[in-house]
């Protein structure tokens, strides 16, 4: 079959099931946008800005494990896109973005709307490619896909010149592709394997520290299976939230910076750490001097450039976490178990720290405060929401208070903590499970970054439910510069007059507003919302201005040197 | 910190090259050498890469270049018994030169005078970096106008080889 360059990537994307291409268009890629237009298997969503368009493509692929397929121009479609490309990588999300590029003859030349898209995105993609060669497209875009969804997962560029596009070659879809330089996958090592299962049964103290790897490594089952056979105490970082059920007595709550005092007390105090898909990120560990300084450290990865690259371990399992973990349940089941009192005095000094009940907070003063609606979120939606979370201490109340039993239920930008995130990114989020309640939890900062795409939610029917706690400030900038620059509040304030009025502005994009300022409403207002099956509603919360998110270890701290309230 | 020479296997596309020195500059590694030429096999190239760093470092290093998609395969030299070698040029000012002292200098290294201008000559070792060290060392106090160093080249010794 002979088709044009743009008809093979439309092809292509069908037969490699992909249901929705999120983009925007331009010349570049006008050849592509014909194509498109001409078929009707694959759908196009058009965002109201290139960085929307990715975030929703990741949003659509954090909450269905599906590759997010992006396509936009080239120059200034392409450099829109770099933030987005940058979170997902940050984030190891599986992701294929398609970039328009000047036709081959004028590359190099500061053609109009040039830019060397491969040079700048190379650190922040797991891969990408310039197709020079019509007949090596199809091949490419197969790699691609291989590269983005394999091994630990990432976004993969493809840049394609115009005339490429432009271009016909016969067509015939490939079922797979050998990339000699690409190691997909690592048996899982049996040795080590036994040495980790060994290491459980002679601890007295071990917690498990998992990560976003369980979530994009399909693993919670294995996860919740071993960590309740051991019976292990949890810890999730807030990439991994969801990942064992939140719910579960087992579950010690978020670790790290703004982690609960009982998970970093516990893992102050572990003598066997065993880390599962995360990272040893600093906002997770506090200072590394500091860390775990009892601990024999197992850490489980499928990425070896993740083990002892901030924190030594003893023990490192290369490997798929879900097999890993099938393979320790099996070994534990076959060596008989562990003693179910081994870990009496463990759990009971954990009761104790339980006992400080970090989470409390002062609910009175006649004020909404943030933490309130969170909890009344959680109880409204039943906990079984898609909560898509923006950038600042809204995140971190939503990751504190809503609780996950499910994994794929909390959506953050976690690595980069982009603002800008939340609302395109729970577009993504519905366009995968369109009967779901989606939430975006958002800051009055972090919403007019992109808040352009309430219109692209107009268009598509998309109901979102916009919780936008509006404290009048930068709020987590504020919060540091109260407590490390003596209440200088440099250029955090979100002056009231100054504001947009949300709620016309929603009302002007076709959408329902609210705006909710005694705390009386709160939950009245969110039952009212969630029941608007069909619309999107902007709930404009006006908020505890000066707020601060506790617990909190600060800077150079251990994790045992928390500020409680 | 102790000084490793990294030797690759590199797929021979567009790219390949600033993939690797991205990667040293995005993470702060640092290069002290580094060369790439094309290989027997015209869709592989080789590159030889010298750098220092803790062990943990270097660990890292050999992680993230074996995770880049390019690189087919790697190997750290210094771990084992190899050959290094590294070519040098060096041109000095002969003008007032006793040229009995320049020729002592460099049959004394070992090295060829390649080259012989009536103000000039160049100089040529092949060797491994502490010999051209050494060379350059003792040129020092002659008038010299430029060096021009290949960088390092290695490969393991015996039967052990780093193919694909
Ligand atoms: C794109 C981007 N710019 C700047 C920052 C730095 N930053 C982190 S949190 C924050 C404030 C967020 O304010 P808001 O969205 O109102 O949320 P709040 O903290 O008040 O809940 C800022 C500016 C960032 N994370 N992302």
């Amino acid at each position: 079959m002979e088709l044009t360059g743009a008809e093979i990537i439309t092809r292509f994307l069908k037969d490699e099931g992909v249901e929705y291409v999120f983009g925007y268009p331009g010349g570049a890629v006008l050849h592509i946008y014909d194509a498109l237009y001409r078929q009707s298997d694959v759908k196009h969503v058009l965002t109201r800005h290139e960085q929307g368009a990715v975030h929703a493509a990741d949003g659509y692929a954090r909450s269905n494990g599906k590759p997010g397929v992006v396509l936009v121009t080239s120059g200034p479609g392409a450099t829109n896109a770099v933030t987005g490309i940058a979170t997902a990588y940050m984030d190891s999300i599986p992701m294929v973005v398609i970039t328009g590029q000047v036709p081959t003859p004028l590359i190099g030349n500061d053609a109009f709307q040039e830019v060397d898209t491969v040079g700048i995105t190379r650190s922040c993609v797991k891969h990408n490619f310039l197709v020079t060669d019509i007949n090596s497209l199809v091949c490419t875009l197969k790699k691609a896909f291989t590269i983005a969804t394999t091994g630990r997962p990432g976004p993969v560029v493809v840049d394609v010149p115009k005339d490429v596009t432009g271009f016909s070659t016969n067509y015939s879809y490939l079922e797979s592709v050998e990339i000699r330089s690409y190691t997909q996958r690592y048996d899982p090592p049996a040795e080590q394997i036994k040495a980790a299962v060994e290491m459980v049964m002679e601890s007295e103290r071990p917690i498990l520290y998992t990560g976003g790897g369980v979530i994009l490594g399909n693993a919670s089952i294995e996860l919740t299976e071993f960590a309740r056979m051991a019976r292990i105490p949890v810890t999730n970082t807030s990439m991994g939230l969801g990942g064992y059920p939140a719910t579960d007595p087992q579950f010690v709550g978020m670790l790290g910076m703004h982690g609960n005092y009982e998970a970093n007390m516990a893992m102050h105090n572990t003598d066997l750490l065993i880390a599962v898909g995360a990272r040893f990120d600093d906002r997770v560990t506090g200072n590394i001097e500091k860390f775990c300084p009892q601990a024999r450290i197992i850490h489980i990865d499928v990425d070896p450039s993740s083990i002892s690259k901030n924190v030594q371990v003893d023990l490192p399992i290369v490997g798929c976490v879900k097999e890993v973990l099938a393979d320790m349940i099996n070994l534990l089941q076959q060596s008989g178990g562990v003693d179910r009192e081994r870990f009496n005095r463990w759990w009971s000094d954990i009761e104790e720290w339980r006992t400080e009940d970090c989470l409390s907070y002062d609910n009175g003063g006649g004020v909404i405060h943030p933490q309130y609606v969170l909890q009344q979120l959680y109880e409204v939606t039943h906990g079984d929401a898609y909560v898509v979370s923006d950038v600042g201490q809204h995140q971190m109340f939503a990751a504190q208070y809503y609780k996950f039993d499910q994994p794929r239920r909390w959506i953050n930008s976690g690595g980069l903590g982009t603002m800008g995130f939340g609302l395109p990114a729970a577009m993504g989020a519905q366009f995968a499970h369109p009967d779901a309640t989606v939430c975006t939890v958002t800051g009055d900062g972090s919403i007019q970054m992109n808040i352009q795409e309430l219109a692209t939610c107009k268009q598509f029917g998309l109901p979102i439910k916009v919780i936008n706690l509006n404290n009048g400030y930068l709020g987590m900038v504020r919060q540091w510069q109260e407590f490390f620059y003596e209440r200088r509040y440099s250029e955090v304030t979100l002056q009231a007059q100054d504001q947009p009025n949300f709620v016309k502005l929603a009302e002007s994009y076709g959408h329902v507003g609210m705006q909710i300022v005694n705390p009386d409403d709160v939950r009245p207002a969110l039952e009212e919302a969630m029941a608007m099956k069909e619309r999107l509603v902007f709930m404009d919360f006006v908020t505890n201005p000066e707020e601060n998110v506790y617990p909190m270890v600060p800077a150079g701290a251990g994790l045992n040197e928390m500020i409680l309230v | 910190m102790s000084r490793h020479i990294i030797s690759i296997l590199l797929e021979n596309e567009a790219g390949a090259l600033s993939r690797v020195a991205g990667l040293f500059s995005a993470r702060g590694y640092n290069i002290e050498m580094l060369t790439v030429a094309p290989t027997h096999d015209a869709t592989l190239s080789r590159m030889t890469l010298v750098t220092s760093g803790t062990e943990a470092i270097i660990e890292q290093i050999n992680k993230q270049l074996n995770k880049l998609v390019d690189v087919v395969t790697l190997v750290d030299l210094t771990e084992g018994q190899h050959i290094e070698r590294e070519l040098v040029m060096i041109k000095i000012s002969t003008e007032g030169l006793d040229c009995d002292q320049v020729h002592s200098i460099v049959t004394g290294h070992g090295a060829d005078v390649v080259d012989e201008s009536e103000e000039t000559c160049v100089v040529e070792l092949l060797g491994n970096s502490q010999k051209i060290d050494a060379l350059i060392a003792s040129m020092e106090p002659l008038s010299i106008k430029e060096v021009v160093r290949s960088g390092v080249s290695g490969i393991k010794r015996g039967a052990d080889f780093l193919t694909i």
